[in-house]
């Protein structure tokens, strides 16, 4: 009994992996992202920068912009004067409670891009925060890719242009000589070189990008501090209710010899 | 369980009850479990009100009256509902004190209206009516119909069933609707501009 | 007001058998006195089916299973209605601990010997309606119409497509009904999931429930309680359902719920194993995801389809790691139920199958590469030597005396 028992535990802690770490095949190592959905300063960054340099080509649209001020402690009005930038189908800004849609058709994005940009609600559900941590601050310039001139570290051969690089800058990599356990030689990565200063230093660079990620966090996952806070009372409420049910067994069993 | 069938078998036994500490433990983990019931069909049951959709669609609607001609009407949408705006000529405010005795609610003391417009003219400001365009009998929405000639003093008359309505959105007597037609919360954003679906600022 | 209570009942019962009901099922159905820790996960895998009826008849008040708005309606679901990430989350974790549980109950009818002589049926209907939800599941998983969703179906529909002359091809034509799968497959699947096979999938618990208590419980010692009954005819081992293991159960579903509710609030996608990450991104006919695994409930079955170098090998192969426990009641051979008086050779043979069972579904989330494909394959082995295993050896074993009475101390 014992031994079986303590096979099916082995089983499980086997198998207690998460699944992202599958997603991120390429094996370039993920910086942490900062999420953090109780830094209302930083999502509210985050979604400045959302709306001024991704919403251009990207949608968010199964995220309503009044949803998003209530969980970012803005008012309306707020919302409607700094974060709104979109107009409506009669041309009219578009209202609060609507969903947070580009005004890019998706005809004009495929003939641009050749793709339609993916919508970004749930992007760091799919991609996962630490992978677009690391994405946005990994383009570098590329010579070999002639059209675009620019690659990604995680995402090589991307579609999509360094929308950020004015605030960046250009970096390009360093690679250095590395002899591997068989004993050939081969190029290895180890950093990247400022080519051209940005608007940002890299380290402010960083922090835009980490209140862009954790607003992008918060976007695939509104409801997760409601969630937890209900979550915890639920969970209060049930052990009571382990506690009276247990007590009850026990005095009926009582009569069982 | 009464003493009579107190049962004694192989296993158990019910002969040693204590009673009162049984009922007081099933009172007990009965009310909780009662407690998480409700407290779990409470999301179950508001699941089915309106979404952020449905409320975003029936957010509250502006109206602009600028170029409203004396006597003329134009509708506007607000929940899926018709919302007339009528600009009242001084022939139809008139015609409001006298039909007072043929009309069922000539106070409104029974229909719905936000009380700044519980008045005589229904309205906040007495030139421009605003009205809810749905019969108070079975949800049809009447007919406009301005003009005033021989018994007929002017007002709404609903197709349907034949309800009668006057200047100010009062039903008449012995029509089937039961109430004046409703109005719905709004105020003036400005002397032009009226927002419909909320009350204003108090 | 006791009066009319007592009136109305007897009403009542004079036309419907209520309280004969009541008592049969019940206040009067007697079960072994000793049931164990096993014994929670029937009534849990009842309980799970209630979740998960309740939360998918609120789910589909504003799903749309169609192909332009089935993702969309989800993420509608998930932010615009009230609550409704709530009602998704519970339907979602439902199905995963459906499995949980389902596959414990069934790990116990191994242990104590439940599919034996004579509860053949129980066994059977078991089977059905692991089968039932695991179509269930299936059909489920498509709703979404996530990425995962989408090439999980195909990957699934195509096996059908192994079988030769032709059929295979014609079957799965017929299934997507369309040359892919499209908004035709998700609307039918739709009607599938929430219609067909819950109304087959109560029809079995329901048959279920009455083959076990027309012979019985079993319990942890195998010992049949109805050899030995009182002048009343009450047998001396046991106790009735009511309300000893009623209060029982209501304290096992508190448990189970503090589990299933941690999961629902603080981990709803169970780090990716009972939603799938890639599953957020929409259904794109056009573009394989470059990881397709199964949810973990099924990976044992999809490791041993791949353990099989061949379509049509691994396809049947795959079957009969499922038909194969249909028989089960005739491949154990023995007299002896229960684990605890089986022989040494009897334990390690169940021990080597749950490793099997547990390792193959870890095989079956991992991409087809070295060391686990060796694995799979020494799994898949290992799964379907159980049951010659056990074939030979229940015949043979020698086992220990199993007592009269069963074992329990009441302390």
């Amino acid at each position: 009994m014992m031994h079986i028992k303590r096979f099916i535990f082995a089983g499980l802690i086997a198998t207690v992996m998460p699944m992202g770490a599958l997603a991120a095949g390429i094996g370039f190592p993920l910086d942490r992202a900062p999420v953090d959905f109780e830094n209302k300063a930083s999502l509210q960054r985050g979604a400045q920068t959302f709306m001024n340099y991704c919403l251009g080509c990207h949608s968010a649209d199964y995220h309503r912009y009044n949803r998003m001020a209530i969980d970012l402690d803005l008012t309306e009005d707020q919302v409607r004067e700094n974060l709104i930038f979109t107009t409506d189908a009669s041309g009219e800004p578009t209202k609060v409670g609507s969903l947070i849609e580009n005004n890019m058709p998706d005809e004009y994005a495929k003939q641009v891009f050749g793709v339609v940009p993916p919508n970004l609600t749930l992007i760091a559900k799919s991609r996962g925060a630490d992978w677009l941590y690391t994405y946005l601050r990994t383009f570098y310039l590329d010579s070999s890719r002639e059209t675009v001139g620019v690659n990604n570290k995680v995402f090589p051969d991307v579609g999509m242009p360094h929308v950020l690089w004015e605030l960046q800058g250009w970096q390009k990599p360093i690679y250095e000589k590395a002899t591997d356990s068989h004993g050939e030689e081969h190029k290895q990565f180890v950093g990247f070189e400022q080519v051209t200063e940005g608007k940002l230093s890299p380290k402010e660079y960083d922090k835009l990008v980490g209140d862009l990620v954790n607003f992008l966090a918060y976007l695939s996952d509104p409801y997760k501090l409601q969630r937890e806070r209900t979550g915890m009372w639920v969970l209060a409420f049930l052990v009571l209710l382990a506690i009276f049910a247990y007590i009850l067994k026990k005095e009926y069993w009582r009569d069982v010899h | 369980m009464s003493s009579e069938n107190v049962v004694n078998a192989g296993s158990f036994s019910t002969a040693n009850i204590d009673k009162g500490r049984r009922r007081f433990l099933i009172a007990t983990t009965s009310v909780v479990g009662a407690v998480g019931v409700v407290g779990l069909a409470t999301p179950f049951i508001s699941s089915m009100l309106p979404s952020a959709k449905a409320k975003a669609a029936g957010a509250p609607v502006e109206a602009d009256i600028s170029k409203l001609e004396p006597g003329q009407l134009v509708t506007y949408e607000w929940r899926g509902k018709p919302v007339w705006i009528v600009r009242r000529t001084d022939d139809a405010l008139k015609s409001l004190s006298s039909v007072v005795d043929k009309l069922r609610d000539p106070e409104s003391d029974e229909s719905l209206q936000p009380e700044y417009t519980k008045n005589t003219w229904r309205s906040i400001n007495k030139e421009y009516l605003v009205l809810i365009g749905v019969c108070t009998h079975l949800g049809c929405s009447p007919t406009y119909m301005p003009e005033i000639e021989g018994d007929w003093r002017g007002g709404f008359f609903c197709p349907c069933h034949g309800s009668k309505f006057d200047f100010a959105g009062r039903v008449y007597k012995g029509v089937p609707a039961p109430l004046n037609l409703e109005v719905p919360p709004h105020h003036f954003l400005s002397d032009n501009r009226i927002l419909i679906g909320e009350d204003g600022v108090a | 007001m006791s009066k009319i209570l007592e009136n109305t009942l007897q009403w009542v019962d004079a036309r419907f058998p209520l309280t004969k009901m009541w008592e049969e099922h019940l206040s009067k159905y007697y079960a072994p006195k000793n049931f164990n820790f096993w014994y929670y996960f029937g009534s849990l895998a009842l309980l799970v089916l209630v979740i998960q009826i309740v939360t998918g008849i609120f789910l589909t008040m504003n799903y749309k299973p169609d192909g332009e708005l089935a993702f969309r309606s989800v993420e509608y679901i998930m932010r615009d209605v009230e609550w409704g990430w709530l009602i998704r989350y519970m339907h979602s974790t439902g199905a995963s601990m459906f499995f949980v549980v389902v596959y414990l109950h069934m790990f116990r009818g191994l242990m104590y010997g439940s599919y034996q002589k004579p509860r053949e049926l129980i066994w059977i209907f078991g089977m059905l309606i692991y089968l039932a939800l695991m179509a269930e599941a299936f059909m489920g998983y498509l709703l979404p119409w996530g990425q995962m969703s989408y090439w999980g179906a195909q990957v699934i529909i195509s096996l059908f497509g192994a079988i030769p002359f032709g059929i295979g091809d014609a079957l799965t034509l017929w299934l997507k009904g369309d040359y892919i799968i499209s908004d035709a497959t998700l609307n039918r699947f739709f009607a599938l999931h929430v219609i067909a096979v819950p109304l087959i999938l109560l029809m079995l618990v329901v048959a279920h429930i009455l083959a076990l208590h027309e012979v019985g419980s079993n319990n942890p010692d195998g010992v049949e309680i109805k050899k030995k009954k009182d002048e009343n005819g009450i047998p001396l081992d046991g106790i009735p359902f009511h309300p000893y293991y009623t209060v029982k159960d209501i304290f096992g579903v508190a448990i189970f719920l503090i589990v299933f509710f941690a999961i629902v609030f603080f981990a709803p996608e169970m780090y990716g194993y009972f939603l799938e990450y890639v599953n957020y991104v929409p259904a794109d006919p056009l573009k394989t995801p470059e990881h397709i695994a199964p949810v973990w409930y099924f990976t044992p079955y999809y490791a041993i389809l791949r353990a099989i170098p061949d379509k049509l090998g691994g396809v049947i192969a795959m079957g009969a790691a499922i038909v194969v426990l249909f028989f089960l009641p005739w491949i154990d051979r023995s007299n002896v139920r229960s684990i605890r008086f089986r022989s040494w050779m009897y334990k390690l043979n169940l021990a080597v199958f749950v490793v099997a069972f547990v390792l193959l579904g870890v095989v079956g989330i991992k991409p087809p590469d070295e060391p686990w494909k060796t694995i799979g394959i020494v799994c898949t082995i290992l799964y379907f030597g159980f049951f010659v295993a056990l074939w030979l050896i229940s015949k043979y074993e020698n086992t220990k005396p199993v007592p009269e009475r069963v074992e329990y101390d009441a302390h």
